[in-house]
């Protein structure tokens, strides 16, 4: 039971990692059709941009560890929506009316591009997060022991899901979102400037994952330049899982994905852990390829 | 007295073939005109000139003497022109009422960082929003249908609300594209109704229709377009009795 519900927890907080992650792919695929497979290395842009603000800084020697943390993320999120909206401009915009490969060809050049950039200015071994950010704490759950930290990861991320969400339902530009997704030429008749929505959903998703990447930082404390690319993978995985373009199918998929595999882990064997991400996606593409909440079926790429 | 919308010399062609051929005509502030013609006549690719979806090879398009060719679709839009589409275009998985909210949105000004934030500035803009929403579902008679599914609307219903949707960007001008298609008679007395409300609104409409009992009806002013050139205009009675006209509708001996 104890090991259960271990994993059932690491596996719902490195999930609700995915999930944030799978936002990202999934808000662009909804609006432009367009798999940005730079997305992973903006979370990895995340990590590494939160250990540099983390140590030129020392925030945690100036106020509490929650506030240090939480400026930390906003600062991070502000600086990958930044680069993230630069990556539309240079990698996507001027390919908008180009055939749709072009943009994904754009996007895997875009990912190389970002990755080698993290290893040049950082370097190709892992790196490591200072250890005393966040207290070490473990709370006591019926008797089981729970790293606070996994509780935090998994609380921030839903708050953030649910901020989102709320976002996308209930504000005009969410609306606006929510039009060009269905049909960009219509939006654009009925004023709505899909320039400036594709933009922020450029910022949007990026800024969830780079938040994703500072929290991988915190949670395991080491980071690499390559890390994008397999959560990268495994994120696009959960997008697909929960249908791709469909805002609760990521951030479900993510959760689902994260439980799946930890739970594959333990009973399983550890080794099999990506396979057994990754043996999902394909059970799921021959199987439901729209994915559990998707209404459109998964066009190719 | 200036015209609200004025074609001058419009020419578009797609590689070869001249879709509008010099076409000219004026819409005068509060009328109700008519562009009519047969089948591939050019009627709806003047409709996409005068919203930027096409860029004419030559000839101006003015709207409040300003010049529309050239402007991105959206400023089109929030300069005061609004259109529906002859396949209707809803947002088909959004309900009645957010699909209006969607036309609402080049008249808020709050940004993203208030969105998120929702500041107090920006709840009064969506509420706001919404009231005029609701406004305009009432006007066009769709305020009982406001939670529904846009893709759950009888066709006629979904034609309503493609104008409730064109009426919610604030227009001058309303273009509408084939609006009594698919519509039984009782609808289309409906809409010509809803033409004259248009009309005391001071909005001023543009429709493309081959219902020609509608058209007789609604319009003031006919335009009459055959192979992408403008073959009459005037009064609906001057236009029913010219042989150019019955020649392009009926073809001769």
């Amino acid at each position: 039971m104890e090991e259960f519900v271990q994993q059932l927890t690491n596996g719902l907080a490195v999930g609700s990692i995915y999930a944030l992650i799978a936002l990202g792919y999934t808000m662009v695929y909804g609006v432009l059709k367009l798999i940005n497979f730079a997305h992973g290395d903006l979370f990895t842009l995340g990590a590494y941009l939160g250990l540099t603000l983390l140590t030129s800084f020392s925030l945690q020697d100036k106020m509490g560890p929650l506030a240090a943390v939480g400026l930390l993320a906003i600062m991070v999120m502000g600086l990958v929506a930044l680069i993230g909206a630069l990556l539309d401009r240079v990698a996507y915009k001027p390919l908008r009316d180009s055939p749709r490969l072009s943009a994904v060809v754009s996007a895997l050049g875009a990912s190389i591009f970002l990755q080698n950039t993290v290893m040049l200015i950082y370097g190709a071994r892992f790196r490591v997060y200072p250890q005393d950010i966040l207290p070490r704490t473990v709370i006591d759950f019926f008797g089981m022991p729970i790293p606070l930290m996994r509780i935090l990861i998994l609380l921030v991320s839903l708050a953030m899901m649910v901020a989102l969400y709320t976002f996308i339902q209930k504000t005009r530009i969410g609306t606006a979102i929510r039009a060009a997704a269905i049909d960009q030429g219509a939006a654009r008749l009925m004023g709505i400037n899909v320039d400036r929505v594709i933009l922020i959903v450029f910022m949007v998703g990026p800024a969830l994952g780079g938040a994703a990447g500072l929290m991988v930082g915190l949670y395991y404390g080491q980071i690499n330049f390559t890390m994008g690319w397999v959560y990268g993978l495994k994120a696009f995985t959960a997008a697909i899982l929960g249908g791709i373009g469909n805002i609760p199918g990521a951030m479900l998929g993510g959760l689902l994905l994260g439980v799946m595999e930890a739970l594959g882990a333990a009973y399983i064997s550890i080794a099999w852990k990506d396979a057994i991400a990754f043996m999902v996606l394909i059970l799921i593409l021959i199987v439901r390829p729209k994915g559990i909440l998707g209404e459109r079926v998964a066009e190719k790429i | 007295m200036m015209a609200l919308l004025d074609l001058n010399g419009v020419t578009k062609t797609f590689g070869g073939l001249t879709a509008v051929g010099d076409v000219s005509f004026t819409v005068e502030e509060g009328s109700v005109v008519g562009l009519i013609g047969p089948n591939g006549a050019g009627k709806t690719t003047v409709f996409n000139l005068i919203t930027g979806n096409y860029v004419p090879n030559s000839g101006s398009i003015l709207f409040e003497g300003r010049e529309l060719s050239g402007m991105a679709t959206n400023k089109i839009v929030s300069s005061g022109i609004a259109r529906t589409f002859q396949t209707i275009r809803l947002f088909q998985k959004m309900s009645v009422v957010e699909n209006v909210l969607a036309g609402c949105h080049c008249r808020m000004k709050s940004g993203i960082f208030s969105a998120m934030l929702r500041t107090p500035s920006q709840r009064r803009e969506e509420l706001a929003a919404l009231e005029l929403a609701m406004r305009e579902l009432a006007f066009v008679g769709l305020a009982h249908q406001a939670e529904n599914l846009a893709a759950n609307l009888s066709y006629g219903n979904q034609r309503l609300l493609e104008i409730a949707r064109a009426l919610a960007t604030g227009p001058k001008l309303i273009i509408l594209d084939e609006p009594a298609g698919g519509m039984n008679p009782q609808e289309t007395d409906q809409l010509v109704a809803l033409i004259a409300k248009l009309k005391e609104r001071g909005i001023t409409v543009l429709l493309i229709e081959h219902d020609m009992s509608l058209v007789m009806r609604a319009c003031e002013k006919l335009v009459v377009l055959e192979y992408g050139i403008k073959i009459a205009e005037g009064k609906p009675d001057a236009v029913k009795t010219d042989p150019r006209v019955i020649e392009a509708y009926l073809g001769t001996d």
